[in-house]
């Protein structure tokens, strides 16, 4: 498959996410049961993505000792609580990241 | 000034602080595309066909992991369970409209517009272009998004690799996550998810971690609501 036939496929699979509930769901499809479920969709799937992109190195072992992205994340992860600021989460991991390998 | 007009402008005029952080998120999508290898033309294409924010980075982080098509197809479709969440509301209000608005709405539909159009809806009930709004909403989301990745593909070519900006993508997910920080079963199904990819990244075949921690924690949650529900009762 090439890129842009890939792009395609996946551009149809987010369409058709977000057309099948307008078209074709009706009210009575969800309970509240799999609505609760549903709801845990993004703690399930974002940490999937979060947790190799920061405890795996570029060759894909782990890598807990000299790891500057770790403590940068932590540092990010309190300053979203305490903000709830997706900007200020973003910035202060990518600052803290910066001082870690440039400065220190 | 025209009903559907003043619903378009109003939508606009609703999702606009909004887009905020959806500025930056198109400039990192956009640099991350051209450090990882993609061409601009493909990179706008993805902004233009897929038009989601994190379905766009995921297919980049498992693009450049050397995931197979059909590992990065289900990813993608597991990123967007979360819009069949939206269902039972948006159905309600969008049912009268024909085929082709619901195709042009269903294009435009993504948080930042659903989350405004959604309490727009509830108060204008009987106003029949109340759709409108969705529209106006959802193509501001559309047009910020296209100009920030064209501005991030400008800066990709510039920004040294050295700066290490792909550790945006897992801080960028982070930040959606920090209302979730607060929940004890929230907190655990974050721990079980994140913890089977890092120890499945190499073991787990097809590079398929993702879908797998995402499937067991989706399973620890269903687990742990049912039973902090029976002690209440």
């Amino acid at each position: 498959m090439s890129n842009i036939e890939l792009i395609i496929y996946c551009g149809l699979i987010t369409f058709l996410t977000r057309f099948s509930m307008i078209a074709l769901l009706k009210k009575e499809m969800f309970n509240d049961r799999i609505r609760e479920v549903l709801s845990f969709v993004p703690s399930a799937i974002f940490p999937a993505i979060i947790f190799p992109a920061i405890f795996l190195d570029s060759y894909g072992s782990i890598q807990l000792e000299d790891n500057p992205k770790i403590l940068a994340s932590i540092i990010a992860m309190f300053i979203g609580v305490l903000s709830k600021n997706i900007l200020a989460t973003i910035f202060s991991g990518l600052v803290s990241y910066w001082l870690i390998i440039f400065v220190f | 000034m025209n009903n559907k007009l003043k619903n378009f402008f109003k939508g606009v005029k609703d999702t606009s602080p909004l887009m905020i952080p959806v500025i930056p998120f198109g400039i990192i999508f956009g640099v991350l595309a051209i450090d990882l290898g993609l061409t601009p033309f493909t990179t706008i294409a993805m902004s233009i066909i897929i038009f989601g924010g994190a379905s766009q980075i995921i297919f980049l982080q498992l693009f450049s992991a050397g995931a197979s098509s059909l590992v990065i197809l289900s990813s993608v479709g597991a990123v967007n369970s979360r819009h069949l969440l939206y269902g039972t509301v948006l159905s309600e209000h969008l049912s009268d409209l024909n085929l082709t608005w619901k195709i042009i709405v269903s294009y435009l539909l993504v948080d930042q517009a659903f989350a405004v159009s959604n309490d727009h809806f509830k108060q204008n009930k009987k106003d029949k272009d109340k759709y409108f709004h969705l529209i106006g909403g959802g193509l501001n989301c559309w047009t910020i998004w296209q100009i920030t990745t064209i501005i991030g593909i400008y800066l990709g070519s510039i920004i040294p690799e050295r700066l290490g900006l792909t550790f945006a993508i897992p801080l960028t997910f982070l930040a959606l996550l920090v209302n979730d920080f607060r929940k004890l079963i929230n907190v655990i199904v974050i721990i079980v998810s994140g913890t089977i990819a890092t120890l499945g990244y190499q073991m787990i075949p097809f590079k398929a971690y993702v879908i797998v921690a995402a499937s067991v924690g989706l399973f620890v949650a269903f687990i742990l609501t049912r039973s902090t529900k029976k002690k209440h009762e």
